[in-house]
């Protein structure tokens, strides 16, 4: 990418995606950090879908700037067929060019020249003296790099040298996700460059008026179209606003803000109070915010006659202004049929960047659960077992059959076996498998008429802090994380915690006897809790293994911690993040685990690597919590850019993107069959998501505070959530599912109409005098378990 | 929209800026200090915003100064160290500098290092559970008993418990007064709730042991009155084992001298008291408070002292629960009562000793419901019309007549506090639903037919006239009748006597009681006292007087004439009994519907403002005449 200046304008002329067919990935990475990449510009008229794979050719993009094809590169108009300028290559795209090609000689990359010059038609000789006069031009020219007003060029190359968490994930999304997509790559571009996209300006003082023509527009359009017109407003604004911003018209902007920002949606308050408080251009370098308006298109899902309509009007208004920025920074998602009504889009927007584009969610999701490896066990073991007992296994393996659908090879849903591979089941596992199908045959059955007993954990004495809770699958062992960067674990039945003896004395254990595992205990150490010291900073996020063997706990030092609770001190501190991590989670099946934090990356890490796996990164802000999906092969992650993603854990792509929250999630929970999500986030309410559709299904209204704990119940008929505002809240989970099975699903278009149940949904709500519910557990016998600090 | 969002953020001044850099030794020119407090500012809040990411994420609705210098350590700038402190800092000014600043206390360390009260660590962190919900419905608490605790207690809170209990149940009053007074203060104890609760509901046990009853009273008192203690569902648990001291036949009462009676009266007051401060935490408390009381008072079986319980148990909880519970039950009750008091058979002396107690209650639980009646109606006439002037003054006389025994602005804080939505909360299908309000005159003249002028409640002027002047003799007569009276009885003995000398002056019947009372004491059907001595004269005559009591005063004294007329010993005990029936049909309708029977009906129709003043005037008279020709005819 390269910065040209013009006369007295600087463009920034962004090319993407054209490294990887052109140069070999470390250099792209080289390039791509060098100069950030705008991504994903040219789609802004296209109104088919375009693919998001890796298109041969590195041009097929188009350029940002008034959605001027850049090249006449052959593939460009073979993937935005629609594209009106075709015209020849402009002077500016030239230069660009010409840029481009000096620098990569600058850093001696023939190969890529030759390439770069031979797709682009340009003759060998042309290079220099343009080159020479765009140098000459600019200020900065001495990098080889030609860019814009002077200090920009530094700091540029600040930024890119420097470690800005931004600047830092580009790399690591290369060699997770390398060969991807181009739209993935270019969603961590470079603050400066990003910025520079705004140098383009027309009168300050017209702004106002083109916004208040728009509005004028909008609001005497019909009012089938009305709805989804207003979505433009707030990305508008929020553009023009940062344009005039960033031009120094502070004034101007000031006044803009004050005429306008009353007319934006109420869920977007929290960010326009972040955009008041920014009022320099010197503020917007290192805005996290401002940065992730940036570097991300805003989504709209417009139908199409709704669009047409729009243009149609900004073309005879010659509103060249507005137009721009709908191009540049807008990404119209058109879609044939009915426009949506006002209640269908506000529940899908409130995210940062607008709603999923809807071929983000197209993706064959397997939500179906793995086969149960050894549920043959318990008839081996049944004679071991009680006599009486004989019977259940047996009756255990329908049962599971119709709840979780494990049959084997039968549900088409369900990923293969060894789609991702899972360790091996010890004996100890197996022992365990069994206690659980034992404890399942005394379940109780919950519905509506048949609520849950609730039993609350509560934390006395707590001033340090509580901020994590997690109970082990059995209900046996509790752990808290704690502010004052302590990890507690207490023993919740009466047998108490021990550690492991001292290597000299179990050298003197006799190992054959049978009840080694007993003798290994030290006894001197039985105590009902433990304390772990460790990390040095608020442990935010804890998750034992399902094993009980192991517990892990992330902070905000930025480190995942993993911990024996044979011996009870830490094995391994994963180190990657470099930021406060919010949460973690083990696998269902161990050995792997996920963590995410304010690097705005998941990481998925297995216990015997001390590097990541994976990294999954996509979201514009923190990752607030984690769960692995019940079948190991997914991961959802929850962000403050009010965004839910699922990640493929095999390939590390991104295949689900939900949106309609408006505001940080901080709790998600998966269905015990797979097949749908639930989310809470500070807005107090909870979220229904089908996954295999990628749709909303249901919306639960009710909670006043951040919800921060959700759990289904073990078979899925109860939702539990737990909040702030000292209440647990049971709800009809099977009646809000149930109710969406009979819509009719498959409309193509994804845009249900959620209706307003629920009220009719709740089951009930429990109080706590003056404690927040910060975690949630059903017990395998389905008695739930909450757990908080007492707040006096 | 500026101007609100200027306001909404801190700001700091060009002013503050320059100081800042002349503390520092630096020069500031305007434009520079303007540049620089508005990137302060940006700053500030840049780093606000983040911080509340940190708070957010230790699921805390409070921002802490930790938070903050997270926010900033994380932007790489130095965390501000001296404000760590939990309480909130003051913020001072400086009046002549216009500065302000955080007072900053300089810290003795050569004290605080040598002091002697070494701070304690606070408790340890701890997990509890408990079963919050049972299958979803109902707060499920155990009631009185321990709860399960993983790990129940400190050994801090374990020893106070010991001591607190030692001290309380212990031989020393003064360990005790100092032990009472921390658990009503202490604001510490709120887990060690549920075992002194326990430890209260250990009454049972001791029920022989007046004094540890007083104790375990005042320890009830002293929880009771500890503003720092939610005492939540176990109110119902305190008020079950208060409820105990009142109601039930300790093993204490067996023996005369001891004075279960001043215990029954503490626990009735307790009660009230815990009813008042802390009903509202459990709904339907006053109704089940209501039926148990109800109930011991309708079962005669029960000890007299038992029924005392009951009756000083409605005192305490009001006027209205008198007049919804024993006002109904008492000419039922009123008989067998009178057997009792009319007994003088030695071996009835103790017995007799009882209810002239029970008497007294009543006595002084009626007089306070008419009070408290005529008080709120007045209040309710003046409130609706000037139209009842009689009312007014009867109100108005009643204030000047009787103006130490209740204070005139409790039924108004009685009304306030809310029993009348506590009765209507009362669960449906209570005996009490179908219950309608007696209007006070006939109340009134109910009341009066069963005390005559014991009443010191009167609707006229000349209120003393009736009440003291009988005083005198009553009282030595009762001092002669009942030699081994306990002491501690006299205050309510003394209305007693007003019977007994009203009995004395009676001449009709002198005879015919003292010479009956070993006849039917033996042939009483139930073989008790008080139900055997039923044919008495008295008795009987009150019964009439009853049923007729909305009849003209006339009539009482040809239905007291008639009924001792045909009063030979043996065949009034039947009549007795065939009255108590007839009774108890005539007073049904007559406390529920008015229109069924006439002779009652004959006062309802005129409106009580008609009514009031009749009393008042014509009842004087009236009075006075029944007054004396009560005073001839009433037996000895």
């Amino acid at each position: 990418m390269i910065a040209l200046t013009g006369k007295n304008q600087s463009y920034v002329l962004v090319l993407y995606g054209l490294c990887f067919p052109l140069i070999h990935v470390a250099h792209a990475q080289f390039i791509l950090k060098m100069a950030a990449v705008q991504g994903g510009m040219g789609d802004a008229d296209i109104k088919t879908d375009i693919k998001t794979e890796p298109s041969a050719d590195g041009f097929g993009n188009n350029n940002a700037n008034d959605g001027r094809v850049l090249s006449a590169s052959p593939g460009s108009s073979s993937s935005t067929g629609s594209n009106k300028q075709t015209a020849a290559v402009t002077p500016e795209d030239q230069q660009t060019l010409l840029a481009v090609l000096q620098f990569l000689k600058k850093n001696k990359l023939s190969e890529s020249v030759e390439i770069l010059r031979r797709e682009a038609g340009l003759p060998e000789n042309s290079l220099d003296p343009k080159a020479n006069e765009s140098a000459g031009a600019g200020s900065g020219g001495a990098a080889g790099i030609v860019d814009l007003e002077g200090g920009d060029a530094s700091s540029l190359l600040s930024r890119v040298t420097g470690s800005s968490s931004a600047g830092a994930q580009a790399p690591t999304k290369g060699t997770v996700q390398s060969g991807c997509c181009p739209a993935v790559a270019e969603d961590q571009p470079d603050v400066s460059v990003v910025l520079s996209a705004y140098s383009q300006q027309g009168d300050p003082t017209l702004y106002k008026v083109y916004y208040r023509d728009l509005k004028k527009f909008i609001e005497t359009v019909l009012d089938c179209h009305r709805a989804e017109l207003s979505q433009v407003f707030y990305p508008l604004f929020v553009h023009m606003y940062l344009e005039l911003v960033y031009n120094n018209h502070e004034s101007e902007a000031k006044a803009f803000f004050e005429k306008f920002s009353g007319d934006q949606e109420c869920y977007y308050e929290e960010d326009l109070r972040i955009l008041s408080g920014l009022t320099k251009k010197e503020h917007m370098r290192g805005n996290e915010t401002l940065l992730d308006f940036r570097t991300s298109k805003f989504v709209l899902r417009i139908s199409r006659d709704s669009y047409q309509l729009l243009k149609r009007h900004l073309q005879e208004r010659q509103n060249n202004q507005i137009w721009n920025i709908i191009q540049e920074h807008l990404y119209i998602d058109i879609f044939d049929g009915m426009p949506r009504s006002k209640s269908q889009i506000d529940a899908m927007s409130g995210s940062l960047a607008g709603e999923a584009k809807r071929e983000a969610n197209k993706t064959k999701v397997y939500y179906g659960l793995l086969k149960e490896p050894e549920i043959e066990l318990p008839l081996d073991d049944e004679d071991e077992e009680a006599e009486n007992e004989e019977g259940k296994p047996k009756k255990k393996k329908p049962k599971k059959d119709s709840v979780g659908s494990k049959s084997k090879k039968q549900d088409p849903n369900a990923p293969s076996q060894n789609r991702i591979p899972l360790p091996e089941l010890k004996d100890s596992d197996k022992l365990d498998k069994i206690m659980y199908m034992k404890e399942a045959t005394k379940r109780i059955r919950l519905g509506p008429d048949n609520l849950p007993s609730v039993c609350f954990y509560t934390f006395l004495n707590a001033y340090q802090g509580l901020t994590a809770v997690d109970l082990t699958d059995d209900s046996s062992l509790i752990a808290g994380g704690f502010a004052d960067s302590t990890v507690r674990v207490w023993s919740v039945t009466p047998k108490k915690l021990r550690k492991v003896k001292s290597a000299a004395d179990l050298n003197l254990i006799d190992k054959e006897s049978d009840d080694v595992l007993e003798r290994i205990m030290d006894e001197k150490t039985a105590s009902e809790s433990k304390i772990m010291y460790g990390h040095s900073g608020p442990v935010y996020g804890i998750s034992f293994s399902p094993d009980r063997n192991y517990l892990l706990s992330s902070s905000e030092d930025g480190t995942v911690r993993l911990w024996s609770l044979l011996t009870f001190t830490c094995l391994v501190a994963y180190k990657g993040h470099n930021y406060p991590v919010w949460d973690t989670q083990f696998s269902p099946y161990g050995y792997y685990f996920v963590s995410g934090g304010h690097d705005r990356v998941a990481r998925l890490w297995a216990t015997d690597h001390y590097q990541p796996l994976r990294i999954f990164s996509g979201h514009l802000a923190d990752i607030t919590c984690t769960r692995f999906h019940p079948n190991s092969n997914y991961v959802a992650t929850g962000s403050s850019d009010r965004t839910i993603r699922l990640w493929d854990v095999l390939s590390g792509n991104c295949v689900r993107i939900f949106t309609g929250h408006k505001g940080p999630i901080h709790s998600l929970a998966f269905s015990p069959n797979g097949k749908f999500l639930a989310s809470g986030a500070t807005d107090g309410r909870v979220l229904l998501w089908d996954i295999g559709h990628g749709l909303m299904v249901g919306e639960l209204k009710g909670h006043t505070d951040t919800i921060y704990s959700l759990r289904f119940s073990r078979d899925g008929e109860i939702l539990a959530s737990g909040s702030m505002d000292n209440t647990v809240r049971l709800w009809d989970a099977m009646k809000a599912f149930d109710d969406l099975e009979t819509d009719d699903f498959t409309a193509a278009t994804g845009h249900i109409h959620l209706q307003d149940n629920s009220q009719e949904l709740l089951l009930g709500t429990y109080t706590t005098k003056s404690t927040p519910v910060i975690h949630l557990h059903f017990t395998r016998r389905n008695l739930l378990l909450a757990a908080g600090a007492f707040n006096p | 929209m500026a101007d609100r969002e200027e306001r909404r953020f801190a700001e700091v001044s060009r002013e503050s800026v320059r100081l800042m850099a002349e503390g520092a030794g630096v020069e500031l020119g305007d434009d520079v200090a303007a540049l620089l407090a508005e990137d302060v500012c940006y700053r500030l809040r840049e780093a606000t915003q983040s911080s509340s990411q940190f708070m957010r994420h230790a699921k805390r609705r409070k921002l802490t100064v930790e938070d903050f210098n997270r926010a900033l350590r994380w932007s790489n700038v130095e965390a501000i160290c001296g404000y760590g402190a939990q309480d909130a800092l003051p913020f001072r000014s400086v009046k002549e500098g216009e500065l302000f600043f955080v007072e900053d206390r300089d810290v003795n360390l050569v004290e605080l290092a040598l002091a002697t009260n070494i701070p304690k660590g606070c408790a340890e962190t701890m997990v509890r559970v408990n079963v919050s919900y049972l299958d979803g419905k109902g707060n499920l608490e155990p009631q009185g008993t321990v709860p399960t605790a993983v790990q129940s207690l400190s050994d801090d809170l374990l020893k106070y418990y010991q001591q607190i209990t030692r001290a309380i149940l212990g031989e020393d009053p003064h360990l005790m007064k100092v032990a009472l007074l921390d658990l009503q203060s202490n604001s510490k104890i709120a887990a060690l709730l549920p075992y002194f609760v326990y430890v209260i509901s250990g009454v049972k046990s001791v029920s022989h042991d007046l004094e540890q009853l007083n104790r375990l009273m005042h320890m009830v008192k002293s929880l009771v009155q500890n503003p720092y203690l939610y005492l939540g569902s176990y109110v119902r648990s305190l008020v079950s084992s208060v409820m105990y001291c009142i109601l039930e036949p300790l093993a204490a009462s067996i023996n005369p001298l001891n004075d279960h009676w001043t215990l029954r009266d503490y626990a009735a007051l307790l009660l009230s008291h815990i009813f008042w401060t802390h009903g509202d935490l459990v709904s339907g408390l006053y109704h089940q408070i209501l039926l148990s009381l109800q109930k011991v008072l309708s079962d005669p079986v029960r000890p007299l002292c038992s029924h005392y319980g009951a009756v000083v148990g409605l005192h305490a909880l009001g006027w209205k629960a008198v007049e919804r519970v024993l006002f109904p039950h008492l000419p039922a009750y009123w008989a067998n009562l009178q057997a009792v008091l009319d007994d003088y058979s030695v071996s009835n002396a103790q017995v007799k000793a009882d209810g002239h107690k029970v008497y007294g209650a009543i006595l002084v639980a009626v007089e306070r419901l008419l009070k408290m009646k005529a008080l709120s109606l007045s209040q309710s006439a003046e409130g609706q019309s000037g139209a009842h002037p009689g009312s007014v003054v009867g109100a108005v006389s009643y204030r000047v007549n009787s103006p130490g025994l209740s204070p005139p602005p409790e039924p108004l804080s009685e009304a306030a506090l809310g029993i009348a939505s506590h009765l209507q909360v009362g669960g449906a299908g209570c005996h009490w639903e179908e219950w309608t309000p007696v209007p006070l005159p006939a109340m009134y003249c109910e009341l009066y037919s069963f005390f005559g002028d014991s009443l010191a409640v009167r609707f006229s002027t000349g209120t003393g006239f009736g009440t003291h002047s009988p005083c005198t003799p009553s009282q030595l007569g009762d001092s002669r009748k009942e030699p081994p009276g306990p002491a501690s009885n006299l205050d309510t003995t003394r209305k007693m006597p007003q019977l007994t000398a009203n009995l004395n002056i009676s001449p009709r019947q002198d005879g015919s009681p003292r010479t009956d009372p070993p006849p039917p004491s033996l042939s009483g059907p139930g073989s008790l006292p008080r139900a055997s001595s039923m044919q008495r004269s008295r008795s009987s005559s009150s019964c009439s007087r009853q049923r007729s009591a909305g009849l003209s005063r006339e009539v009482f004294p040809k239905a007291r004439f008639t009924s001792p007329q045909t009063t030979p010993p043996a065949f009034s005990f039947l009549i007795g009994g065939r009255q108590m029936g007839q009774r108890c049909q005539g007073r049904r309708p007559f406390q529920t519907m008015f229109a069924t029977t006439p002779p009652v009906s004959a006062i309802p129709p005129r409106t009580y403002a008609h009514k009031l003043p009749v009393i008042g005037r014509v009842g004087k008279p009236v009075r006075r005449w029944t007054c004396s020709h009560y005073s001839l005819h009433l037996p000895l």
